[in-house]
This record gives structure tokens, C-alpha cells and sequence, in this order.
């Protein structure tokens, strides 16, 4: 057992399942040599070659189709986009091929990727390096959209993600890639994908979010602890199949329901839960659902990203007035 | 090296030019691959059909790449060269299907390794090179072979595509079926470029230009890039010139933007009379064998109509079944909903 950062783990796990699986390639810009701009593929092409570590040149649209070819040729390439900003020039072939390959050739052709990319604020990085767009791809029917909020799932849920028979966008909140080290074992086993976590159990309370907010939500949880009020932090980790049951479980017994996350308020992932909330949990509800998201601005460079970012103070907030409703 | 009259204009004569078998069998896919276009564009008219893309015109690409690809390298193509597509065992029903509007048309029962017809202009050419990586990762003999329109030329996709396939030395063909249109755009408002394969300079391949209405000549270019290709020498680009006799698609009237009489002057440099003609002055060729060819592609046309025809709809609820592997809990809902017969 290894104490790890999230970018540990994630090196970690591509380490594995490439010394398993010789069909797993790895393409994107300055990932071999120097190892990711972050550092997540360090040292790998040292160990698989520049076959299977793939310096590619500068173009995006050129890295998601490659995958897609190499995808139905039998390979299973996990793709990094060095920021989430730069992934827009990929989403002709993610939209229009990745997602739909096995569905339009019925079968015949399937589409095993994985593009990872760092996204999310709070590294005082340039403008078009912070934003979170996740609800952009999980709107796209036949993708998984995965989102790791610490070093141990990032492990087990990225496992998952490369043994997955069809594309998954995992999406790295790179805010928390250094943040904190944890106990990880490099077991070669997977975390399930498609299902909620949840990260403490409560019962006055859901909280719902995922990635880096994971964090001020916990720690929102733990000030509330300390007036007595007990909330049920779930990360939902898979956004894209959402895993309603947990989370209408969970509302059943709390009856209020906060969600919290980075990206624009306006059809955001929030958005969606609290729709399924109204459809299938309005009778648990003893409030009106809470978003404490983002605001639908322009992502500020870094002097205002702490002011657009979602606080323990905003999330504190949210749940007293959603308590006060009680 | 065929001039429009079917003679032979090179002194340095090809195997290919004495090739009865091969040169009838190319003459073969590309009539029937045109009588299937006009029936096509018939059933389109007749509301029997969506959208159609015919080839007319421009057979003889297809059908020289589809009799030099082996089983399997593996096609990308956009949604022209239909004779490529026949000649590597997709049905013409197949086709007819997936223009029909119905996804199991796709599911090529031969050519599984083919990809799908591509719509989203250039966007197979990165594909292409995806799966060329993958074979000269596992030390394969295999070629990919992309074709596109000259209008995908100015696409980044494209650029990118051929800047990679350089880098790596990847065994890929790029054929651009320089039909001189993109819908409405003619070459000269596409690109400043004198050729499409000069574009080959700036990633550093091969590119040359062919006559593509000259099948001899395709076929010994093509031959070429394809052996280079396989025995790891590099990716080619070549520009075949033909011209798009047809609209643009069924959904097109190209009277609004071309005049009439630069398409008349084309068919007289169509590649099948031409090709016609060569066989004829070989001695390959005769009346008989021509009604005979016509009559036979016509009932291979109408069989392959009927059994379009014939095909049953799929299932409402088949949108799911090929979303996912496995589909998501949270999809059995949905597709629970669509499977509940409306009341009448
Ligand atoms: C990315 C994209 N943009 C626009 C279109 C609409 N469109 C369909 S075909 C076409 C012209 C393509 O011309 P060319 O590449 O020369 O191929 P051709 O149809 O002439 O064979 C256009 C603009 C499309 N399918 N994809
Ligand atoms: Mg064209």
C-alpha cells in the first residue's frame, strides 16, 4: 500500500493495465518524453516504448480520431487532452463517431477508449485552463463520463474506464491532483462505474456533488456536524449514466437535497439531478432542491476564480435555507 | 494513359493493359455500380428511399481501389465510392438500407473491418490513421485505405491526418476523388493550390495526380501506393481527377451553380465508355458481352432492391441495443416506454 497523490494513482493505474493488457496505447501532446504536463504519464514511455507512449503532434482532432481507429482495430488507446479547454476540437469525433460507432454499425464496430483531460479551476492557471464543461459530453447519449474525486478512485474508477467496452470521457480534477496523498494498493482492481458513492452517511441532509467540490462539500459536512446536523455527502463520480437510485435513497431519508458543483448553474449536471429529483423524490422533498454551482459567467482568470468557485460558506448556506424550509 | 478514344497512349505498356480478367472485372463493377446509382436516384424519386449520394461519373475510383485492397486492409470511405464498397463484398441491400434510413446497413455482413459511410466531411481521415498506427503497432501487412472529396482537403482534419501519417511512416493511402465540386464550390474557390497532391510536400509524403477516369492509370498508381504502403515505405496521396456528372446528392440541383454544357463536354471523358472502348479495340470485348453484363447487373440491381424492400423494420426499442455494451440501468426506463404500444 502506497501513500499517493491522485496523479500518483492515476499513473499507477495506467502503469497496470498497460502491463496487462498489451492492447492499451497510450497518444496526446508531451506525454512521453516529458510525461504529461502534469506528470500523469511519467516515466511510462520509458517502460512500454514510443509505440505504446505516443508523442503525437500538435492536433486534437487528430488524437480522438486516431483513438477511434485504433479503438476498432482492437486497441484500447487512452487519449489525454492536455486541458479540458483544448477538447473542443475533439468533439466532431467524440459526438459524431465515438459515441455512436456500435450503435451505427450495429454492433459490428465498438469504440473502447478513454480520453482523459485535467479540467476545473483553482490552480491560478491561464484563461481556458479552469473551465468545467462535463455537462457538454454527458448531454451525448452513448458516452460515460467519469469524474475521480480522490487518489483511490481515480485508481479503481480509471481501471474500470480502460476495461470499458465502449468510449468514457474522465475528466481529472487536476485542482485536487496534488492536494492530498492517500492509501492506495495497486491491486488491479476496478471501481464499478455507473454508481454514486456514498462518502458519509447523514440523515438530515444530501449533498450531492463530484470531483474537486467533493472537498469544500466535505468539509461543509464537517462544520455542519458541529451544530448537530448530519449530512449525506454523495459522490457521484459516474455523471454520465447517473445513478438516480442512490441519491433518491438518500433523499427519501433526508428529505433536502443540496448539489454542489464548479461548472455554469444553467444546464449543468445539477441541473439534471434536481429534474429527476422533481420527477421520481418530490414527495420526499421537504424543500426546494439547492444548486450551489458556478455562476453562468465566463470562467474569470484567476484573480476572481476564488469568487466563482462554490464555497463551504455557500454550501452552509444553501443547507440551512433548504433546513429552514423544513 | 488512355486517351478518351480507349487507345493506349504509353510505349511503356503495364501489366494491367493485357489483363483481360482484371480489366473486365473492373469494367463489370463499374456498370453495375452505375445502373445501382440510377436505380437509386429512381427510388429516391419514388419516395422509396432517402438522400442518395450517387457516383456517377467517378466509378472507376471505387472500383480500382475495391479490386486492389485486399480482404483485409480496411476501407474509409465517405459516401461515394460505393463500387469500392461491392467489390470488397458490402451488399448493394446494405447500401440501400443505410440510405433507406436504416442502421443495419452499416452492419456490413463482409468488410467487417470497413468502417461506415462517413458524412461529416474529412472526419475518417484521422480515423484512417488510427487504424494504420494500430497495424504497423502489431506488425501487420495491412494498408488503410481513406478515400475522400477534394472539398475535404481544406478540412484540418485532413491536414492533421497527413502531417501524422508522415510522421510515423504509416502504411496509408489518402485517394481524393477530385470530382471538381463540393456541392457548390468549384476547385478554384476550394483551394489556391495548383493540385490537391501538392498538399503532400507539406507533411513530407508522396502525392501525385491521376487521370481518374482512367482506369489503366489508377490502377498502376494505386498498385503503386498500395505495395509501398504494405511493405512499409510510406503513406501516398493521390488526387484522382474525375468529374461529378450527377448532382450533388438527390437533395441537390446543380443548375443553380454549374452550367449545363461544362457537364455535357464531361461526358465525353466519363471512365466507362473509355474503358469500353480499349476492351473492344483489345479484342476482349463484344456486343454479347455487353448486353449480357447489363442484363445480369440490371437483375443483380432489382435483386438487391427487392431485398432491401423485404427487409423488416427494426425495433423501436433497437435505438437502445447498440448504445452501450451493456445498457445503463438508468436506460431500461426509456426503453421499457418505447417498447408500450400507443393505444389506437
Ligand atoms: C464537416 C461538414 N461540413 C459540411 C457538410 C455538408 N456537406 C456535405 S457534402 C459537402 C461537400 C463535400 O465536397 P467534397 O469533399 O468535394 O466531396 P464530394 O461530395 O464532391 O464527393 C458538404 C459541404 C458535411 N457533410 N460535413
Ligand atoms: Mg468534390
Amino acid at each position: 500500500m502506497a501513500d499517493v497523490t491522485m496523479l500518483d494513482a492515476i499513473n499507477m493505474g495506467l502503469r497496470t493495465e498497460m502491463a496487462a493488457d498489451s492492447n492499451v496505447v497510450l497518444l496526446g501532446e508531451d506525454i512521453g518524453v516529458n510525461g504529461g504536463v502534469f506528470r500523469a504519464t511519467a516515466g511510462l514511455q520509458n517502460t512500454f516504448g514510443k509505440q505504446r507512449v505516443i508523442d503525437t503532434p500538435l492536433s486534437e482532432t487528430l488524437i480522438a480520431g486516431m483513438a477511434i481507429g485504433m479503438a476498432a482495430e482492437g486497441l484500447k488507446p487512452v487519449v489525454e487532452i492536455q486541458f479540458m479547454g483544448f477538447i473542443y476540437a475533439t468533439f466532431d469525433q467524440i459526438i459524431n463517431h465515438a459515441s455512436r460507432l456500435r450503435n451505427r454499425t450495429r454492433g459490428r464496430l465498438t469504440c473502447p477508449l478513454v480520453l482523459r483531460a485535467p479540467f476545473g479551476g483553482g490552480i491560478h492557471a491561464p484563461e481556458h485552463h479552469s473551465e468545467s464543461t462535463e455537462a457538454l459530453l454527458a448531454h451525448i447519449p452513448g458516452l460515460r463520463v467519469v469524474i475521480p474525486s480522490s487518489p483511490s478512485r481515480a485508481y479503481g474508477l480509471l481501471l474500470a474506464a480502460i476495461r470499458d467496452p465502449d468510449p468514457v470521457i474522465f475528466l481529472e480534477p487536476k485542482r485536487i491532483y496534488r492536494m492530498f496523498k492517500q492509501q492506495v494498493q495497486d491491486n488491479a482492481e476496478a471501481l464499478p462505474l455507473d454508481v454514486c458513492f456514498v462518502l458519509t452517511e447523514g440523515t438530515d441532509v444530501t449533498l450531492v456533488s463530484w470531483g474537486a467540490m467533493i472537498h469544500e462539500t466535505l468539509a461543509a459536512a464537517e462544520q455542519l456536524a458541529t451544530n448537530g446536523i448530519n449530512a449525506e455527502v454523495i459522490d457521484v463520480a459516474t455523471i454520465k449514466p447517473l445513478d438516480m437510485n442512490t441519491i433518491l435513497e438518500s433523499v427519501a431519508k433526508t428529505g433536502h437535497c443540496v448539489i454542489v458543483h464548479e461548472a455554469a448553474k444553467t444546464c449543468g449536471v445539477g441541473a439534471e439531478i434536481a429534474a429527476q429529483l422533481a420527477e421520481q423524490g418530490l414527495m420526499s422533498l421537504f424543500a426546494p432542491v439547492e444548486r450551489v454551482t458556478g455562476f453562468d459567467t465566463v470562467m474569470p482568470l484567476f484573480k476572481l476564480e476564488q469568487k466563482y468557485m462554490p464555497s463551504v460558506v455557500r454550501i452552509i448556506a444553501a443547507v440551512t435555507r433548504s433546513l429552514k424550509n423544513a | 494513359m488512355l486517351d478518351y478514344e480507349g487507345n493506349l497512349l504509353d510505349t511503356n505498356i503495364p501489366d494491367i493493359a493485357n489483363n483481360q480478367q482484371q480489366l473486365i472485372k473492373l469494367y463489370q463493377s463499374m456498370v453495375s455500380t452505375r445502373l445501382f446509382d440510377k436505380k437509386a436516384t429512381l427510388l429516391q424519386r419514388r419516395g422509396q428511399l432517402g438522400t442518395y449520394s450517387s457516383s456517377l461519373g467517378q466509378e472507376a475510383i471505387g472500383a480500382t481501389i475495391g479490386c486492389l485492397m485486399h480482404d483485409e486492409d480496411v476501407l474509409f470511405n465517405y459516401y461515394r465510392e460505393y463500387a469500392a464498397q461491392f467489390m470488397r463484398g458490402v451488399k448493394m441491400s446494405e447500401i440501400l438500407l443505410y440510405w433507406g434510413g436504416n442502421e443495419q446497413g452499416m452492419n456490413f455482413q463482409k468488410a467487417r473491418h470497413d468502417f461506415p459511410i462517413c458524412i461529416p466531411i474529412a472526419s475518417q481521415v484521422p480515423q484512417a490513421v488510427g487504424a494504420a498506427y494500430a497495424m504497423q503497432l502489431r506488425k501487420q501487412q495491412r494498408v488503410a485505405v481513406c478515400v475522400l472529396g477534394d472539398g475535404a482537403t481544406s478540412k484540418g482534419d485532413f491536414y492533421e491526418a497527413i502531417n501524422a501519417a508522415g510522421i510515423w511512416n504509416l502504411p496509408i493511402i489518402f485517394v481524393i476523388n477530385n470530382n471538381r465540386w463540393a456541392i457548390s464550390l468549384p476547385q478554384d474557390k476550394q483551394t489556391h493550390a495548383q493540385t490537391l497532391a501538392q498538399k503532400a510536400i507539406a507533411a513530407g509524403i508522396a502525392g501525385e495526380q491521376v487521370d481518374g477516369n482512367d482506369t489503366i492509370a489508377l490502377y498502376c498508381r494505386l498498385k503503386k501506393a498500395l505495395e509501398k504502403a504494405r511493405s512499409g515505405a510510406g503513406a501516398t496521396i493521390i488526387e484522382a481527377l474525375t468529374y461529378r456528372l450527377c448532382d450533388h446528392t438527390t437533395a441537390d440541383d446543380a443548375s443553380h451553380y454549374r452550367n449545363q454544357q461544362e457537364v455535357q463536354e464531361n461526358w465525353h471523358y466519363e471512365p466507362i465508355q473509355r474503358l469500353k472502348y480499349y476492351l473492344i479495340k483489345q479484342g476482349y470485348w463484344s456486343n454479347a458481352d455487353e448486353e449480357k453484363l447489363y442484363s445480369q447487373s440490371q437483375e443483380k440491381v432489382e435483386t438487391a432492391v427487392k431485398e432491401y424492400l423485404n427487409t423488416p423494420e427494426q425495433s423501436p426499442e433497437s435505438m437502445f441495443d447498440y448504445l452501450y455494451e451493456t445498457l445503463p440501468d438508468t436506460l431500461v426506463e426509456q426503453r421499457n416506454s418505447i417498447m408500450v404500444k400507443e393505444p389506437k
